[in-house]
């Protein structure tokens, strides 16, 4: 393992830590809340990996500038969308190979070209002009939106649930909701 | 119109109980809710049946969502698998709603009935969508729908414990369903995309292109572990079960029934999608052992679910530990790998649903009467609530895999494909565990049967028609499938067909 | 009478205890349409089985496919000799024991009458569709229901006793069926890529083939053997003395005569039809089964000894009794299989006189335990009478219908040479009288105690047809040599 492989990979690297340590909290944390806070570093590791996927160095956000949408604007003006997932597929393949994923992706993502054969005419003219400039990938991005909703659904619902245990029990310790449980049924 | 909505018709199944579900919050009068939620329901089931009709006239079936073409859109996609696996979801989810009324007044306070629905609503959309996607993302946002639902539904319980329950199954099903993100990714990361028919030809072409050595395989190998680990935990695979029993026994019945009999079944339908239908069999069972590691957690769960279920004193803890067993039959099918254990562990989905569903309702009908799960207080209750306790027999003869009950069904396919693998101790061992079934369903039988009564069931009535006749029709459907296996097993195993023959979807 | 086609015969003779069910459940209010219900149910099936005999006998083999399970495994039917002998005994008799069983269950103000005969018609319908069936598959699921429908008859009574019972008879039936049977069954299917029976034998081939070993074939032959636990071959046995909870015409029907004979059928069946019996003397595979048999034929006689209520020490001869038809069939020479085939009847046709014997005793003299019946012939002459004839067929002494099949399996244990079997037969004869004649000796010789009783027997309905099947037993014994021809197919 070089050097490089450890620092160049330096934010799957925290995305491991934080995933383990997300983990951690929910396994050995008996107060319920501390759970909840576990869980959501938990959740926020993978949005971090999520995110680390779609980044392309030297990448601008994926939006296209002013005065390129400006010149083309009457050739896309139904296909923009198409054109970008194009375009980033071209881009990661320019962009230099961080590490061993994106080599992956590189040659994954070749295929998918293909498969936008009906787009390509229409991008090809862009194409030309989109060269100099590099994207990141927009669609992870995207995906942890929704992610991150879904967190808050989650974790808005367990501080709820954890509400109600608290008004039943007088407590948010597991172990203690446990004991007091054992000596219901004892009786 | 009909063409309009023979188009629309996979989209419809999702966008009716979800659209149908905030309709419900608003409306918020108790009757209106009840009876928009059934129409819904029925409806659903209904669309679901045309579409299974579609499927098997003309093959599978297309949407884009939204008009973008896959693999960019959004792409549903229904096979004869997941045409299937939705048509008992839904008929099930239907069929528990209709019995639910006197069940839900005496458990659930009646101020919150009608936020029960929508919660109900929703998570059969989230079941539903979970089968009908066929893009990987859409599985997990689905999947979170209907687990979100489910936790706030186990949450609606009568005792204190069930907040308690929900809690720990909301931590579990998380991690879980985080585990599958964790796993989308890595695959995004190794394709580039999310169609899972898109996915399965990428990877294949990057076989082809590194002369059938997989590429990358170690992304692959992690992606593999992650999807596996998280849907075992969904499916409450032992040794990743400990949620299911205490959300089972503290829901309402109604919700038990309706979970029990479905959502474990469309986490299996997930996990044989992602084991048949993204990455290959070659991949799961040669490269990777998961073949004997399957089988051999399904055949320690199994042994271990019922030897814990004979010492369960609380009925519906009883049947959720042997939920958990029973899914390792469907695993054990699924580790078969061959037309016929597949088509065992897709049919015995729907058989246990039809079987574990009956058994929930028959519980449901006794906690109305008898207002306990606890065997003590079930004592003699055969001979005031002849009818109900009858229905338990039948379904409990379905549980045991007796002949001409679709329990008999699975159970043949599963040890014809087993013997036919040769693996010989496996079908032993299968054979053996389903005798614990036995001892597990007949003390309740003698319970009900052949002791005094106890003081509840002393003074207990036969529960109203109309539960009596839903939870007859479920349970009558154990004998009918158990028949008549033209559109149980026979469905089943031209799905098992088309996944194996077919490579990817 | 060509009324119907043999194929129609058979749809008509599943459907009628099917239809019995039906009726006895709808007209279950009314006890005396009940009960006409379930007689004519009852006569009709054994006209129509007699009408297929007389077709069946001649060399028709009438079948029916029913239609398919599951993909590759048929429910079907084809009628052999062997099942239609066996059907012919389980209707005729179920006539008779319907008529005995109403004059018991109403003498003795038994509960659920209606559940009593419904299941009753149940598992003669398991019976009918058993003795037809045209596939090892069709038998197992058969076998199956049956086990399921007589269970709420063994446990009739519904208190601790009889949940004790049943939880022994359903224990161990199921778990031999399904450890043992089932893997046997599909172990077969497997080897020989079928399951139906043909004459001959379907393993024969693959054997050939090589496709199975001896000692592969020797285990096969013994999950089956213990994995029918209804032929009640030890260690499984105990099943069937635990059933003995159940009233006694359950026990005289099914317990002398349907279930326990599905048992041995199932068991010849698999012998004739699935391994050959060429194929089992050739490789051996039944040696070691003639072993056991033998010593359940001694044990289970050693055993019955001992025991001083009636019902079992009847229950203690019919497992030794039923070891004698695995005995023919691990013998697998012809003139041994033809005895076990007729075994079934002569048996049948015995024992169920026996148990109706002890039923009217407790009916009509409330007794159950032997040394309580000193004396009690001259109260109860014509009951002890029949017991006497039938207990002589039992042992296999002319004019008992017994001797014939006994006398074959003598003859086919001969022609194996082993004579350790003869041997055999003949010690387990000579415990049969000992635990047998006492009974009848006693009743009649013993003077009566202080009390002379009066002549007092069972209820009408209860002599009647015990002394049918008396008079029956002996018929058998003048008639055996039809029997001996008609079943002669099954061996050539």
């Amino acid at each position: 393992m070089t050097l490089d492989e450890i620092f160049g990979l330096y934010n799957y690297w925290v995305v491991i830590c934080l995933m383990m340590t997300g983990f951690y909290i929910v396994i050995a944390r008996k107060n319920l809340i501390k759970t909840v806070i576990g869980l959501n570093v938990f959740q926020t590791s993978v949005v971090l990996l999520y995110i680390t996927m779609g980044k392309v160095t030297g990448g601008t956000a994926p939006i296209i500038p002013p005065e390129i949408a400006a010149q083309h604007g009457e050739h896309h003006e139904h296909s923009t969308a198409h054109s970008t997932a194009h375009s980033t597929a071209h881009m990661t393949a320019d962009a230099p190979h961080l590490d061993h994923a994106t080599e992956h992706g590189h040659e994954a993502v070749t295929p998918l070209t293909q498969h936008a054969d009906h787009v390509h005419q229409t991008a090809s003219a862009m194409a030309d002009h989109s060269t100099e400039l590099i994207y990141s990938n927009p669609l992870p991005s995207v995906l942890m939106l929704t992610a991150i909703v879904v967190g808050i659904a989650t974790t808005a619902l367990a501080l709820a649930l954890i509400v109600r245990i608290s008004e039943d029990y007088g407590t948010i310790e597991e172990d203690e909701i446990l004991l007091i449980d054992q000596r219901d049924s004892s009786h | 119109m009909i063409e309009f909505l023979q188009y629309h018709l996979p989209v419809l199944l999702i966008a009716i109980p979800l659209i149908a579900a905030p309709l419900a919050v608003l409306l918020s009068n108790r009757y209106i809710v009840q009876s928009l939620a059934l129409a819904v329901c029925w409806t659903t089931f209904g669309l679901a049946i045309w579409m299974v009709a579609i499927v098997n006239q003309s093959g599978p079936v297309s949407y884009e969502l939204g008009g973008w073409a896959p693999p960019y859109g959004i792409e549903y996609r229904v096979d004869q698998l997941n045409s299937f696996v939705m048509m008992f979801v839904s008929g099930l989810g239907a069929m528990v709603l209709t019995y639910s009324p006197y069940s839900l007044k005496a458990e659930i306070p009646l101020s919150q009935h009608y936020l029960f629905y929508p919660m109900y609503l929703l998570c059969m959309t989230g079941l539903m969508g979970m089968c009908v996607t066929g893009d990987l993302f859409n599985v997990f946002v689905f999947l979170e729908i209907s687990s979100l639902s489910t936790y706030a539904l186990i949450s609606l319980g009568r005792t204190r414990r069930a907040p308690l329950a929900a809690f720990q199954y909301l931590i579990m099903g998380t991690i879980g369903a985080t585990f599958l993100l964790i796993g989308i990714g890595l695959l995004y990361q190794m394709t580039g995309t999310l169609n899972m028919a898109d996915i399965a030809e990428q990877l294949e072409a990057q076989r082809l292109v590194n002369d059938g050595q997989w590429a990358g395989s170690r992304t692959m190998l992690v992606a593999f572990a992650f999807l596996t680990v998280g849907l075992c935990i969904k499916m409450a695979v032992f040794p990743l079960h400990t949620w299911l029993p205490n959300a089972y026994a503290y829901a309402p019945s109604v919700v038990t029934a309706f979970v029990a009999a479905t959502a474990t079944k469309v986490s299996v339908y997930a996990f044989i999608r992602v084991v048949f239908g993204i990455f290959t069999p070659q991949f799961a069972f040669e490269l990777l052992p998961l073949d004997t590691a399957l089988w051999s957690f399904s055949l320690v769960g199994i042994f271990l679910a019922s030897i814990a279920a004979i010492f369960q004193q609380d009925v519906k803890r009883r049947l959720a530990y042997s939920s958990i067993a029973q899914i390792g039959y469907m695993l054990l099918g699924i580790s078969m790998a061959d037309v016929d254990g597949l088509s065992a562990g897709i049919v015995h989905m729907f058989n246990h649903a039809l079987i574990k569903g009956g058994l929930f309702m028959v519980v449901g009908c006794f906690v109305l009467r008898l207002g306990s799960v606890q065997m003590d207080d079930w004592k003699g209750a055969g001979r005031t609530m002849p009818w109900t306790s009858f229905a338990w027999v039948l379904g409990g003869l379905g549980l045991i895999g007796v002949p001409v009950t679709c329990g008999f069904i699975s159970k043949w396919l599963l040890l014809t494909s087993a013997i036919h693998n040769e693996l010989y101790p496996v079908a032993i061992l299968m054979l053996i565990s389903s005798l614990l079934a036995v001892v597990y369903v007949w003390q309740i039988v003698e319970v009900l049967y052949f002791e005094e009564p106890s003081e509840k069931a002393k003074h207990a009535t036969e529960v109203p028609p109309l539960m009596l006749l839903t939870t007859y029709t479920v349970v009558g459907a154990n004998i009918v499938f158990g028949v008549w296996t033209t559109y149980s097993a026979g469905l089943a195993t031209k799905a098992a067909k088309a996944l194996l023959e077919g490579g990817s979807l | 009478m060509n009324l119907f086609s043999p194929e129609t015969i058979i749809q008509i003779s599943l459907a009628l205890p099917a239809l019995g069910i039906v009726l006895v459940l709808l007209t279950g209010r009314f006890p005396n349409l009940r009960e006409t219900c379930s007689l004519a149910v009852a006569a009709l099936l054994f006209l129509v089985n007699c009408d297929l005999a007389s077709y069946v006998f001649s060399g028709g083999r009438p079948s029916w496919r029913a239609g398919q399970l599951m993909p590759g495994f048929d429910v079907a039917f084809t009628v052999e000799p062997l099942g239609m002998l066996f059907a012919l005994v389980a209707s005729g008799l179920w006539v008779l024991t319907t008529v005995y069983a109403i004059g018991y269950m109403r003498g003795h103000h038994e509960k659920n009458q209606t559940r009593f005969f419904a299941c009753f018609a149940a598992a003669i319908f398991a019976a009918m569709a058993a003795a037809y069936s045209a596939n090892l598959f069709t038998l197992f699921v058969m076998y199956e229901i049956m086990t399921i429908s007589t269970y709420p008859l063994v446990t009739h009574h519904g208190d601790q006793n009889a949940k004790g019972g049943g939880r022994v008879y359903l224990g161990i039936l199921l778990s031999t069926s399904v450890a043992f049977f089932m893997f046997a069954i599909a172990w077969t299917w497997k080897i020989a890529d079928t399951l139906t029976f043909t004459q001959g034998g379907i393993l024969s081939k693959a054997f050939s083939e090589g496709r199975v070993t001896e000692f592969e074939l020797a285990i096969l032959l013994g999950l089956f053997a213990f994995g029918i636990g209804k032929a009640a071959l030890m260690p499984f046995h105990r099943w069937l003395p635990a059933a003995m909870v159940a009233p006694t015409p359950v026990s005289a029907l099914l317990h002398a005569v349907a279930v326990v004979k599905v048992g041995v059928f199932s068991v010849l069946k698999v012998a004739l039809y699935i391994f050959g019996l060429d194929l089992i003397r050739d490789t051996g595979a039944g040696e070691w089964l003639c072993y056991v048999a033998a010593a359940t034929i001694l044990l289970a006689s050693l055993v019955a000894m001992t025991k001083d209520n009636l019902k079992a020490r009847l229950a203690y001869s019919t497992v030794s009794q039923l070891a004698y038809i695995t005995l023919g069939a691990a013998i697998a020479m012809p003139q041994s299989a033809l005895g076990s085939g007729m075994h079934i009847a002569m048996h049948a046709v015995g024992k169920i006189t026996l148990f109706f014997c002890a039923g009217a005793v407790y009916v009509g003299a409330h007794k159950t335990n032997i040394s309580q019946m000193r004396g009690l012939g001259r109260a109860m002459p014509l009951t002890f009478a029949a017991f006497l004839i039938a207990a002589i067929s039992i042992i296999g002494l002319p004019p008992g219908g017994g001797s014939w099949s006994k006398w074959l399996l003598a003859l086919g244990a001969a022609q194996s040479g082993q004579t350790f079997l003869i041997a055999t037969l003949m010690i387990s004869s000579l415990l049969n009288i000992a635990y047998l004649i006492p009974i009848p000796i006693q009743a009649f010789m013993v003077p009566p105690g202080e009390k002379p009783m009066p002549f007092k027997e069972g209820p009408m309905l209860c002599v009647v047809p015990l002394c049918i099947t008396a008079i029956g037993s002996v018929a058998l014994f003048l008639f055996a040599d039809s029997i001996y021809a008609c079943l002669l197919p099954i061996v050539q």
